[in-house]
């Protein structure tokens, strides 16, 4: 039972981290329609500052990842800007290329600056707790993950909800030219979105750089592509969706990590890493546009 | 001996000139593929089995680039997932061509000398095999993937990629097939056309240098006519596909589903039709990968050979031959050639490497091609063509003002399309 709980402990706060990644996806895609391929790199810049803040400035912990979030949130801005909005309205794969494209630069970027060596993540007193209950184990960051997960969720919904901005978004996910002919400005909407999105991926770089051993490489950001599960099971276009499916995708795993080993010799070792793909196989099968996306109302 | 080959392509083409008459009809054309000839028997007799290297791998690559093209170009599905169907075609040809090779492999936890699966049949057996197992396996996954639109398909490819490098590392059934995450030799003991003889370790028919007509050809040499073979044949095949009934309803899903659907295209069978023909390419491309790398291991089917494709047709030129081909050569040629002429300045001090910056210039290259030059290579050169066509037209009206019509550049074009005709080259076939 005590393993049980752990693996799901476990799978929930990788969970979190998955949603934190998800989270940029779906607000760049509701906002833009885009799919944001870079996303995963964005998480990597942003934990490589943060690392450089901590390590190379001195800086404190949480300035650091206050430099880091700026950082991701003008990259993102300055993709928006520069490149993404000369190609809306472009065929979807041009839209991923484009992004696997300023994927490559990021990530090149990266190993230019910093080098290809594995790099520790920075990391404050606080998150190196690790309290027990009974025989599970709760570590310090894996709490703070869920916790920091669970209130970014709450200030998006604020923000979502109360703000003006958010109010602007929102009329433009679900109609941009009702949104622009009400006076809507949409250049803020979609650099808000990319500034988001930029933000939660620096947040969830340094707990993911965190949770995969307390360091940092240039391949972290392709732990992002674990993200597409997520967002695939909750619908490309559900915010709420996105954390959901992130939590599911997080468990699954875990509790296939945990439980795998018995059957290694019919399915191999490192079944835990596909396993979210097949589970997002078999909701597409069931519902293909994923568990809380919306069908769309094609006119002709 | 380079003079006998050429008089054997020319006489060819001439005679094909009857049968064929859109592809050799015209003067320009026969000269254009006589020169291709010419160029290509040069290449095969002088170059060395570097450059012979990167061909034959660009050749091969452009298969499967051309399958992409069938199934992103022409038909607008998206797909990340090519590297899945062209291992399924390179495990089937190593099935099926391989020889049992003596490995020590990793069973239950305990490693256990086996010979790996392959039954020794010739290459026209396993390459069209290769390209047909690939094909069932689009027709298998065709069904529930093309339900999905965009972004969604183009995810569920991504994960094929991914599962496919799983099943072909882990799944402890299969390592008597793949051998496992490190990989098995892909050795073919038969010749192109006899029997097998176990004994010799060749590959094809290279391993001592065979004749053909008279000539004799190294391994990469018989390599490079091969390869050029089966992907002069592919684009043929697929460009007459794309004027043909089938190839219209592609483009027509393509350009807008709803619409192709009333105009009374079925919407699946299209969509299917292309996705099969499309990893039937990828499926022959993989085997033939296999089968001229030697050694293939479950890592080189990965999610960046896919992405490498789709940047291939984006940079060459999406629901083109052309584009398909010389993205091929752009994505995978380009760098090595770089590489081997020296040409980008790399200070040996700093932290920069060669490969940095190419990756750099490689991802600077996709996002220019697609904020500029959407029609890739070949949309370039056809604007300097348009150019060039202005640019003649400027210079001739200059020397006599009443020989230009306005519209001559149609007027080209339907010249094209009737020479055969006037010259009576294309009327012969029917009076006999």
């Amino acid at each position: 039972m005590a393993f049980f709980l752990q693996l799901c402990f476990d799978g929930i706060a990788l969970g979190c981290i998955y949603a934190l990644i998800a989270l940029g996806f779906t607000i760049i895609f509701k906002a833009s329609e885009v799919i944001n391929f870079a996303q995963g790199e964005f998480l990597l810049v942003g934990a490589y500052v943060v690392a450089a803040g901590y390590y190379q400035w001195h800086l404190n912990f949480f300035v650091a990842i206050l430099v880091g979030i700026i950082v991701t949130a003008l990259i993102g801005i300055l993709f928006e800007r520069t490149v993404l909005r000369r190609m809306i309205g472009r065929p979807v794969f041009a839209i991923i290329m484009i992004t696997i494209g300023l994927d490559t630069l990021l990530i090149e970027g990266v190993s230019v600056i910093w080098g290809t060596d594995q790099r520790p993540a920075a990391i404050t007193s606080g998150l190196l707790d690790v309290p027990k209950v009974g025989d599970v184990v709760f570590p310090a960051d894996h709490i703070w993950a869920i916790v920091v997960t669970l209130v970014i969720c709450a200030l998006l919904y604020l923000f979502f909800r109360f703000t003006k901005y958010g109010l602007a978004m929102r009329a433009t996910a679900i109609d941009q030219e009702a949104a622009l002919a009400m006076g809507i400005n949409i250049r803020t909407v979609y650099a808000l979105a990319w500034a988001i999105a930029g933000a939660i991926a620096t947040i969830g770089g340094v707990f993911l750089a965190i949770y995969g051993g307390r360091s940092l490489n240039p391949i972290l950001g392709s732990t992002a592509l674990l993200a597409f599960p997520a967002i695939i099971l909750g619908g490309l276009d559900s915010v709420s969706g996105a954390v959901i499916g992130g939590i599911i995708i997080g468990l699954a795993q875990g509790l296939t990590r945990g439980y795998e080993a018995p059957f290694q010799n019919i399915i191999g070792t490192g079944f835990d890493q596909i396993a979210p793909y097949i589970l997002m196989l078999i909701i597409l099968f069931i519902r293909p546009y994923g568990l809380f996306g919306k069908r769309k109302v094609e006119r002709v | 001996m380079s003079k006998a080959h050429i008089e054997g392509g020319e006489r060819g083409a001439s005679l094909a000139a009857q049968a064929l008459p859109r592809f050799f009809g015209t003067a320009s054309r026969r000269a254009a593929l006589g020169f291709g000839v010419v160029l290509l028997a040069l290449f095969l007799l002088t170059g060395n089995d570097l450059w012979l290297s990167i061909a034959n791998y660009t050749l091969i690559y452009a298969i499967a680039a051309l399958g992409l093209n069938v199934l992103s170009g022409y038909t607008g599905q998206i797909s990340l997932g090519i590297a899945f169907f062209m291992s399924i075609g390179a495990y089937t040809a190593i099935w099926l061509g391989g020889q049992p090779v003596q490995t020590p492999a990793f069973i239950g936890g305990k490693v256990v000398v086996t010979s790996l699966y392959g039954l020794q049949l010739p290459i026209y057996v396993w390459l069209p095999a290769a390209g047909i197992v690939a094909a069932a396996a689009g027709a298998l996954i065709g069904p529930t993937a093309l339900r999905l639109k965009g972004f969604y398909l183009g995810i569920v490819s991504l994960a094929l990629v991914f599962i496919g490098t799983y099943i072909f590392s882990d799944v402890s059934s299969l390592t008597l097939l793949t051998g496992g995450p490190q990989g098995r030799s892909f050795y073919t003991p038969c010749n192109l056309f006899t029997t097998c003889d176990p004994t010799t370790q060749g590959n094809l028919l290279f391993s001592n240098n065979p004749e053909v007509f008279g000539l004799a050809l190294s391994r990469q040499q018989v390599f490079l006519v091969l390869n050029f073979l089966i992907l002069a044949v592919a684009a043929l095949f697929v460009g007459n596909v794309m004027r043909s009934r089938a190839g219209r309803a592609f483009q027509a899903v393509r350009d807008h589903e709803v619409g192709a659907a009333i105009m009374g295209v079925n919407l699946f069978q299209a969509k299917m039709g292309a996705f099969m023909l499309s990893s039937f390419l990828a499926g022959i491309s993989g085997a033939l990968l296999a089968v001229y790398t030697i050694h293939v291991s479950p890592a080189d089917w990965s999610l960046l050979l896919s992405i490498q494709f789709v940047a291939a047709i984006i940079i060459g030129g999406v629901a083109s031959i052309w584009g398909s081909i010389l993205g091929a050569v752009f994505i995978f040629a380009l760098p090595r050639v770089i590489d081997q002429l020296n040409i980008l300045p790399v200070n040996g001090t700093s932290t920069i490497q060669s490969g940095d910056i190419s990756a750099i210039i490689y991802g600077l290259l996709i996002v220019i091609f697609l904020l500029f030059e959407p029609g890739g290579i070949v949309g370039l050169i056809r604007r300097l063509q348009i150019l060039a066509q202005r640019f003649n037209q400027i210079r001739r009206k200059g020397g006599e003002p009443t020989a230009i019509s306005p519209n001559s550049e149609a007027e080209s074009q339907f010249e094209v399309e009737q020479t055969p005709l006037s010259t009576g080259e294309g009327t012969q076939p029917l009076a006999e």
